[in-house]
């Protein structure tokens, strides 16, 4: 039993290895998709650091509040890349017209989802590591000076971006790339609701509990709180844990749910719209 | 049906909202046999075959192979299938080699490096294993597919149109390939096609599909005889456009 047990974990983790391998040739051979992960993340770092610098000098309060721009904008890029890394190596077997071979071979649904989710780590790690560098080198603002709290920060911002990745990867799958501009899109939709730039208060009083029903918005508030209170808030952490294993929960379970209904109406043999 | 076929399929309906594209069709495969699925554009094969390999739910029937109902059970069988379809590509910026070591890696092959080797001289891509599968010419990426298809050493094989788009030549030597698989590994093969000379020359039975009904299945030479036709493809046109009925009480 135990034999057969650790054969069909070793078989699993090949299969995910092989997952993982294949997104890895393919970057390799691609210098603009390798551009690409870099690019943006770059232009915004500088383009809000060199906000938060003018305002800096110009208003007492972001005096004392400096980084949390900059600090936001990494953090956010952790969010919407992490997200777009998952779903972006998705459509790829998509864009290939392999998504045919993916279904039909042993490759379980939960493999795919784990050798995504590792994907998407490589994918903004290339790309959001060097601009973290740069932005010690430009703004002298250090993000790995947050400590143990990054880990918290990132792996919360992780686990809201895979959970929508994959219920965003279940819609293309039943509706075909007509639902592809939502992996580009979606994200946007909380970036005013997550308060990325400003505090929970400026909401207006309605739109609040909204705001808190969202993971990154404590992960956020957190961040303000370290950089201008120099508090780090585990209780923020928690909830906002919390909230991720029911929104990774209703993601994989809107998948699942999603491939199933995939296989009724026949669209895992189609890659058009 | 016989109880130990690779492939039974057993009354499958499939209706897309409220088109039926297969409506009813039962057969089963005898191990080690190559059987074609014939029929016009939209007469049921690429449902039939998707059904088969898991990735269609029926509307009701059943599927199964090698002893494992499709699609809820796939996942015991999977690992000893395979296909090939014109319609599916593998990734066209990766070597060949990269792509066949995921494809191993994802069917768990044993000595992957070996098989991919025995591969290479088999299908005569030795020379081509380092090459950008995307830089390959049709027939080149069609032995490809095929490698990838046999990477598993499958015991069932679908193929959906497996010669389409190659010259002579490239469709002969490919058959060729096809047949000598077949016969060292007692694999069963359905295959979709077209090409009535392909399947003449590859397949010991035949089943006709119009509108998601089997209109006949037989041997090759039977049904030739029971329509009073030289070729399949005289055949494959009488039932294609109506005049089965006719053209068989001709020939009796």
């Amino acid at each position: 039993m135990s034999r057969r047990y650790n054969s069909a974990v070793a078989s699993s983790a090949r299969r995910i290895s092989a997952m993982m391998l294949r997104h890895w040739y393919l970057l390799r051979s691609s210098w603009p998709r390798l551009l690409d992960l870099i690019y943006w993340p770059t232009v915004q770092m500088v383009t809000w650091g060199f906000l938060q610098y003018y305002i800096a000098n110009n208003a007492g309060f972001f005096a004392r509040a400096g980084g949390t721009f900059i600090g936001a904008v990494l953090l956010w890029d952790i969010l919407f890349r992490g997200q777009l890394g998952f779903s972006i190596s998705f459509l790829e077997e998509m864009y290939s017209r392999n998504l045919g071979n993916i279904m039909m071979s042993p490759l379980r649904p939960f493999e795919f989802i784990i050798a995504l989710m590792v994907i998407s780590v490589v994918r903004l790690s290339l790309g959001a590591v060097p601009v973290t560098f740069l932005a010690i080198a430009f703004f002298g603002f250090n993000l790995y000076a947050f400590g143990l709290a990054l880990v918290a920060f990132f792996f919360n911002l992780m686990l809201t971006s895979w959970a929508i990745g994959i219920f965003v990867s279940g819609l293309i799958l039943r509706n075909g790339m007509g639902a592809e501009n939502l992996a580009w899109s979606i994200m946007f939709v909380f970036m005013p609701l997550t308060c990325v730039y400003y505090p929970v208060a400026t909401l207006p009083t309605w739109l609040q509990p909204v705001a808190w029903l969202l993971p990154p918005t404590y992960v956020f508030e957190g961040m303000r709180a370290l950089v201008i209170d120099k508090v780090f808030r585990p209780d923020l952490m928690l909830d906002a844990l919390v909230l991720n294993a029911i929104l990774f929960a209703a993601g994989a379970f809107g998948f699942l749910a999603l491939l199933r209904s995939a296989r009724r109406v026949g669209s895992l043999m189609q890659s058009g719209e | 049906m016989p109880p130990h076929s690779p492939i039974a399929v057993e009354r499958l309906v499939k209706i897309y909202k409220t088109v039926p594209a297969v409506d009813g069709i039962s057969f089963a495969l005898a191990p080690g046999t190559i059987t074609a699925l014939l029929g016009g554009n939209g007469a049921g094969k690429t449902t039939t075959i998707a059904s088969i390999m898991g990735l269609i739910t029926p509307t009701s029937g059943r599927v199964s192979v090698l002893g494992a109902h499709m699609p809820q059970q796939r996942y015991r069988v999977l690992h000893r299938m395979n296909f090939e379809s014109p319609y599916v590509e593998v990734p066209m910026r990766l070597t060949v080699r990269q792509n066949l070591t995921v494809f191993g890696k994802l069917y768990d092959v044993d000595h992957l490096r070996e098989r991919i080797a025995e591969l290479g001289h088999e299908l005569d891509l030795v020379d081509l294993l380092d090459r950008r599968t995307g830089n390959l010419s049709a027939g080149q990426k069609t032995r490809v597919s095929l490698a990838k298809a046999l990477i598993n050493s499958p015991d069932v094989l679908l193929l959906d149109e497996p010669t389409a788009s190659l010259d002579p030549d490239t469709a002969d030597w490919v058959r060729g390939r096809l047949e000598r698989y077949c016969r060292d590994r007692h694999a069963t093969v359905l295959l979709a096609s077209h090409n009535m000379t392909e399947v003449e020359r590859l397949c010991e039975r035949v089943i006709m599909l119009k509108r998601g009904r089997i209109e006949d299945d037989d041997t090759p030479a039977k049904l030739l005889r029971r329509y009073g036709r030289s070729t399949l493809e005289e055949v494959f046109l009488d039932v294609a456009r109506g005049n089965g009925g006719e053209a068989r009480e001709a020939a009796q």
